[in-house]
């Protein structure tokens, strides 16, 4: 029982920093505002929580636990409405939904 | 594992450092600020494994209270004064 709780923790940490990876990699190389808040704002909150579960599963203790679950909760309910003011803000605003050949030029040039 | 997951982590916080120097507008950078306000919390929960102290979880559930009011309180000022993007009304 033991080393299957620590097998699923594994599997969990890892889906969860792939997760992470992917969302970096989107808010790195996308052309526009927008594209770059959909790479984040949907990768944020599935590998938070994915992490998060992984460190449930590997740990016994009740009331560690029970603090995990809070900050799961946390991150449920604030990520998307960080996500949700953010983009409310940049279209009030009027930001363009164009590709911003500048910054990548940039980006390439310093990076890569 | 944990370990490994610590690693990717601190690979992205870089990643989001550098879209907050580089992105050109306004936005971008307040999105990246949140990214890595949001992987902070997660890489302050994981060194108090790694470390073997659990207590870092409250200092991780402060911080993601204080990242979320820190967002929205810059979106709130934009809203009254707009931010401007120069780099994009200027085309």
């Amino acid at each position: 029982m033991d080393i299957l709780m620590q097998v699923s923790s594994g599997f969990f940490l890892l889906i969860g920093s792939f997760l992470c990876l992917t969302g970096g990699l989107g808010i790195l190389r996308f052309p526009d505002f927008y594209t770059r808040m959909h790479a984040v704002g949907v990768t944020d909150t599935l590998a938070t929580a994915m992490i998060l579960i992984g460190l449930i599963l590997y740990n016994p203790d009740f009331m560690v636990d029970v603090k995990l679950m809070v900050i799961l909760l946390m991150t449920i309910f604030i990520s998307p409405t960080a996500s949700h003011a953010l983009a409310n803000a940049a279209r009030y605003d009027e930001l363009s939904i164009q590709k911003d050949s500048k910054s990548d030029s940039e980006l390439t040039s310093s990076n890569l | 594992m944990l370990i490994a997951a610590t690693l990717a982590i601190l690979v992205v916080m870089m990643m989001a450092i550098i879209r907050a120097f580089v992105g050109p507008t306004t936005y971008d950078r307040v999105l990246a600020v949140n990214m890595f306000g949001t992987k902070t919390v997660l890489l302050i929960s994981l060194l108090g494994f790694v470390m073997g102290r659990p207590e870092f979880l409250d200092i991780a559930i402060v911080y993601a209270l204080i990242n979320f009011i820190s967002v929205i309180g810059v979106l709130r000022y934009s809203n009254r004064f707009v931010i401007k993007h120069s780099e994009q009304s200027k085309k």
